[in-house]
C-alpha cells in the first residue's frame, strides 16, 4: 500500500496526493495527519488534490472526517485544487463536504489560512 | 424476371433514348408546376439532364445506380438546406413518371405500358430515397444548430481580475446546465478566479429543476474553492422561487449584475476611489 507523504512547511502541513486513492491509504493518511498535527502543533493542513481524477463517496466523506479531526486539534484543513469533474461528481453524489474549506490552488489555500489566522487574532483581541 | 416484363423494360429503355429531349422538357415543366410557384428556383437548381443520364445508365446493363443516388442525395440535401418541403423535393423525382407516362401512352403498345409499371416502381424507389436523404439532411441541420446554440449561449466572461460571470440566456435544461457548469468550473481553474456571478436575467422561468441545477453549480464551485453569486432575479422569479419553497440557503443572491459585481469586489477587498481625492469606498464590513 502506498502511503501519502505529509510535508511540514513552517507551521503548515502539506499533503499532496499524487496516487490513485485507495480506501486503505486514505485511512492511513487520516492517522498520519492526526499524529503529525499533534507532533508539530501545526495551525493548518492543506490537502492538494490537483492530481486526483477520481473520487468516490468514501473518499469524499474521509475528507470531511479529516477536516473534523484536525479542527479538534486546532488546525484548519483546506482542500485545494479540486478538478471540475471531481467537484461535479461529488455534487452528483450529494456530498457537499460540509465543514471543509476549499481553495482553488495551493497558493490561495495558504493565503486563506493566513487570512483565517489574522481573523482569529482579531477576534481574540 | 418474366419475358413480358423484360420486353416492356426494353421498350421503355428505347423510348427513353428516342424521346430524350421531349421527356426532359415535360419533366422540367411538371417539376416546375409541382414545386408550387417556386418554378424559377425549383427548376433552375435541378440538374435534370445529369439525373436523366444517370437514370438511364442505372437502367442499362451495368445496373450502376451509384451516380444516380449521388445526384439525388445532393439534390435533396441542397433542397433541405434551402427550405423546400419534403413533398416538393420528392415531386421533382415523381414528375419524371408523368413525363414518361405520356410517351408510353403515345406509343400505345402493351409492352410500353407494362414497362411503364416497372419503370414507375423504380422511380418510386428513387423518390423514397430522396425523401430519406432529405429527412437525414434536415436532422443533421437541426442537431448542428442545437450544438451551435449550446456553444453560443453559454459564454463565461471575465469581469475583473478574479471575478468571472456567466450570463445565462434562454431556458435551462439538464444538458445546458451541465455545459454551463463544466465551462464555469473550467474557467475558474484556468483564470484562478475565486468569485463567480451567475446572471439569470435572460432565463424566462425558474422551476424547481432549474433551481436545483443552479444550486448544484454553486455547490460544485464551492467545493473547488470559489464563491458564487446569483444575480438578475426578477420580481416574478423571486415570487415563484418563494412560492415553490426553494431554499437557496446561504447562497448570495442579488437583484442585478451590478450589485453582484459590487459584492464580489467587496469580497475580494477591492476599493474604489472616485474623482479627485474624493474617496468613496465600496468596502463596508469585512466578514
Amino acid at each position: 500500500m502506498d502511503r501519502v507523504p505529509v510535508l511540514k512547511l513552517g507551521d503548515l502541513l502539506i499533503v499532496s496526493i499524487q496516487i490513485d486513492l485507495q480506501d486503505q491509504s486514505v485511512l492511513a493518511l487520516q492517522e498520519d495527519l492526526a499524529d503529525k498535527v499533534v507532533e508539530t502543533g501545526a495551525r493548518g493542513v492543506i490537502i492538494d488534490i490537483t492530481a486526483v481524477e477520481i473520487v468516490d463517496s468514501f473518499i469524499g466523506r474521509m475528507l470531511s472526517t479529516i477536516a473534523s479531526i484536525t479542527r479538534m486539534l486546532d488546525a484548519e484543513t483546506i482542500v485545494v485544487g479540486m478538478r471540475p469533474a471531481v467537484a461535479i461528481t461529488l455534487v452528483e453524489l450529494g456530498l457537499s463536504l460540509g465543514g471543509v474549506r476549499t481553495a482553488l490552488n495551493l497558493e490561495k489555500g495558504v493565503a486563506l489560512l493566513n487570512h483565517l489566522d489574522g481573523a482569529r487574532a482579531v477576534t481574540a483581541r | 424476371m418474366t419475358v413480358p416484363v423484360d420486353a416492356g423494360r426494353r421498350r421503355i429503355e428505347e423510348l427513353l433514348e428516342q424521346h430524350e429531349g421531349q421527356v426532359l422538357r415535360r419533366w422540367f415543366e411538371i417539376a416546375g408546376a409541382m414545386s408550387g410557384g417556386h418554378v424559377d428556383r425549383g427548376g433552375a437548381a435541378v440538374p435534370f439532364g445529369e439525373i436523366y443520364q444517370a437514370l438511364r445508365r442505372s437502367l442499362g446493363d451495368s445496373h450502376d445506380g451509384s451516380d444516380l443516388r449521388g445526384l439525388l442525395a445532393d439534390l435533396s440535401r441542397s433542397r433541405a438546406r434551402q427550405g423546400f418541403t419534403p413533398s416538393e423535393t420528392a415531386n421533382v423525382v415523381f414528375g419524371l413518371k408523368e413525363a414518361v407516362y405520356e410517351i408510353a401512352e403515345a406509343d400505345g403498345s402493351p409492352e410500353a405500358l407494362r414497362g411503364f409499371v416497372w419503370f414507375s416502381r423504380i422511380v418510386d424507389d428513387h423518390g423514397l430515397f430522396t425523401f430519406e436523404t432529405y429527412a437525414a439532411a434536415r436532422e443533421r441541420i437541426i442537431s448542428d444548430q442545437a450544438e451551435q446554440l449550446l456553444e453560443l449561449s453559454t459564454p463565461v466572461v471575465k469581469l475583473w481580475e478574479g471575478i468571472v460571470a456567466v450570463p445565462l440566456i434562454g431556458t435551462l435544461d439538464s444538458a445546458r446546465t451541465q455545459v454551463v457548469m463544466e465551462k464555469l468550473l473550467q474557467m475558474l481553474v484556468e483564470t484562478g478566479s475565486e468569485h463567480a456571478v451567475i446572471d439569470i436575467t435572460g432565463v424566462p422561468a425558474v422551476d424547481t429543476q432549474v433551481a436545483q441545477h443552479l444550486l448544484k453549480t454553486v455547490v460544485a464551485a464551492r467545493l473547488m474553492g470559489a464563491e458564487c453569486v446569483i444575480s438578475g432575479i426578477r420580481p416574478q422569479i423571486a415570487h415563484t422561487i418563494v412560492t415553490l419553497g426553494i431554499e437557496f440557503g446561504d447562497i448570495v443572491t442579488k437583484a442585478s449584475l451590478a450589485d453582484a459585481l459590487a459584492h464580489a469586489l467587496r469580497q475580494s477587498g477591492v476599493e474604489f476611489v472616485k474623482g479627485r481625492g474624493r474617496r468613496v469606498t465600496v468596502r463596508t464590513e469585512e466578514n
